[in-house]
């Protein structure tokens, strides 16, 4: 029987030859991934009821990134616990500090294509990117997987979304994701896996790939998968790993739908205050006047991201009246800035750099924001008081976007900045 | 499945009822009672102070949708809610309410109950019946492999009837 990337993982990880769409079944888990929020403080105590100890530290990723730096003693004793869990089970992928989780996932290529990976984190679904079947769930989820290696799933429908031609200059792959959830709604893929293809994908860097399977949680998926092609294996050989191409869905697999976009007809566009589903091109948005522009998160603060807004900072400065605030998304992602001469412009045009870590995104870390303040933002999410105040208004865009709101202080067109054709 | 059926005053919400409204983020750093006090402050402040146990939200679309936080469900649990009925849940919400064993219901007609009408949900039928009314609504009936999960109460419960018998 043809088969999805999605019905293939699952049936090798459940020991079946096939599975179909909403079969209700018990599958061995590759890897698990948990991070301080969701992670140790929560389930350690019920290790202790059960009276039991992981199923296997090594394939057990561990990651302190919502409270780091820690900010009050709460925060801190979070930290800590999460530190001993780490010394007392012998997880040997603890990273404290290094980077937001799913950005490490990502880097550190610890999800292999064909893998079936779940993380107690709802942007989980990046790591499929790497061609993996890349789960969030919640904590006592993770708690089954770590005791026991194994998890409850329903196999999913996929839908193929396919887009053609070639992203523009100036245009990003936020741009295209925000346009699909956009056009789709925050619901419009609800329980289903989306499998990226298509020239306009192709051509795209792993970096930005991933920002298509992170906002895979923005559309109600139940995740995003790109399959592994050649430049996934260079990803993964440049680690020193061995992969082949594939999983690949057979052609005549059965989809529940095929989304098709034009690559080229998409524009720079920001999602409005409250529903990251309000999608508008930002030249019909009237140039919002911001006092906030952030960089960060797992989707809006890598290297390519922090790269991206060098481009339209370099020889600029930061409006008066606007903040500018950058909290790269992993130290690898700092350092690589700070070697070419990226963080550099970041800083020249009046940038202030925040610590690497989940820092404002989830209204947790350092960066929030005030009543009254209107905010753009790389991150994914714009729930109200997601970032802060219930009275605050977020905007979520491109890194281009974010810079050019930046130097303009009001939210407009990035391309007149990097050369690009509005 | 042994889930017993469930009946409370319905308490309705609108779509797309997301985690950051139902548990601001701020709330996280603390113990579930405190938590249970600021359930759906996003939404309508001072809810958690109007609920009697064994009450029953009732939602529309894509309840749920946001972050992972599975203090969402547990703290509306510990706040009293006995059961959500909805349109449809976000995957991750409904996951993690079977998990803490409050039933998430699946039913395409939950807009038709109405703010404090009585309802009574049957799981392993896949029913809920609006008690005012009479007006029987299908609802989704969950598979038997998860339907174990929450009769056990939860995933924690579950799991250690089964670590106890390392043969199973
Ligand atoms: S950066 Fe934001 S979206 Fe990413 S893991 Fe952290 S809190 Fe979640």
């Amino acid at each position: 029987m043809p088969m999805t990337i999605a019905q293939k993982i699952i049936a090798r990880a459940a020991g079946c030859e096939v599975v179909q769409p909403d079969d209700v079944l018990w599958a061995d888990v590759d890897i698990a991934m948990m991070h301080d929020s969701s992670g140790p403080r929560r389930i350690w105590p019920a290790l202790e009821r059960l009276g039991v100890g992981v199923w296997d530290p090594d394939r057990i990723v561990l990651v302190c990134d919502h409270y780091v730096p820690a900010n009050n003693v709460a925060a801190a004793e979070i930290l800590q616990t999460t530190r001993h869990f780490a010394k007392a089970f012998g997880i040997t992928r603890f990273h404290e500090a290094q980077g937001i989780a799913h950005t490490l996932m990502v880097e550190k290529g610890y999800a292999r294509p064909g893998e079936l990976y779940l993380g107690s984190d709802s942007h989980t679904c990046t790591a499929g990117v790497l061609g993996c079947l890349a789960l969030g769930v919640g904590s006592t989820d993770i708690l089954g997987v770590v005791t026991t290696g194994r998890t409850w799933l329903r196999v999913p429908h996929t839908i193929r979304i396919r887009v053609g031609g070639q992203l523009r200059l100036g245009v990003t792959a936020k741009d295209l994701i925000l346009h699909i959830i956009g056009d789709k709604g925050m619901d419009g893929a609800l329980y289903q896996v989306l499998e990226f293809t298509g020239s306009a994908i192709d051509a795209l860097s792993i970096q930005e790939r991933s920002v298509l399977t992170n906002m895979c949680a923005e559309i109600g998926a139940k995740t995003g998968v790109v399959p592994c092609d050649a430049l996934t294996v260079d990803h993964f050989a440049s680690l020193g790993v061995d992969v082949e191409p594939g999983p690949f869905s057979d052609a005549d697999a059965e989809f529940s739908a095929t989304w098709i976009f034009d690559g080229h007809a998409i524009e720079p566009v920001v999602a409005r205050p409250d529903r990251h589903d309000d999608v508008v091109p930002i030249s019909d948005l009237g140039g919002p006047p911001v006092s906030r522009a952030y960089i960060g998160s797992c989707t809006g603060a890598k290297y390519e991201d922090l790269a991206m807004a060098a481009e339209v900072l370099r020889g600029r400065r930061v409006a008066d009246g606007v903040l500018l605030q950058v909290a790269p998304a992993s130290r690898a992602a700092l350092q690589q800035a700070m070697s070419d001469g990226t963080a550099q412009a970041l800083m020249d045009a009046g940038a202030h750099l925040l610590s690497t870590g989940c820092g404002a995104c989830p209204g947790i870390g350092a960066g929030v924001l005030a009543a009254g303040e209107v905010a753009i933002s790389t991150t994914n999410r714009n729930f109200r008081g997601r970032m802060g105040s219930p009275d605050s208004s977020l905007y979520l865009g491109s890194p281009y976007s974010v810079a050019a709101a930046a130097v303009a202080g009001s939210i407009v067109d990035p391309r007149q900045f990097v050369g690009g054709n509005p | 499945m042994t889930t017993s059926p469930i009946s409370g005053t319905a308490r309705t919400f609108g779509d797309n009822i997301d985690t950051d409204v139902i548990v601001p983020g701020k709330y996280l750093v603390y113990d579930l009672p405190e938590i249970a006090k600021h359930v759906m402050d996003g939404v309508r402040p001072g809810f958690a102070d109007e609920i009697s146990h064994g009450d029953v939200i009732v939602g529309g679309r894509n309840f749920g949708t946001g972050s992972s936080r599975e203090m969402a469900p547990r703290g509306l649990q510990a706040a009293g809610i006995a059961a959500i009925v909805a349109k449809s849940f976000a995957r991750i919400f409904f996951r993690n309410c079977i998990n803490v064993g409050l039933a998430p219901v699946e039913c395409a007609d939950a807009d038709l109950v109405q703010e404090g009408q009585t309802v009574s949900i049957d799981l392993a039928a896949g029913r809920v019946t609006i008690v005012d009314t009479g007006q029987v609504l299908d609802a989704v009936a969950l598979p038997e492999e998860i339907g174990e999960i929450l009769a056990a109460g939860g995933m924690e419960n579950y799991l250690a009837a089964r670590l106890a018998r390392p043969t199973s």
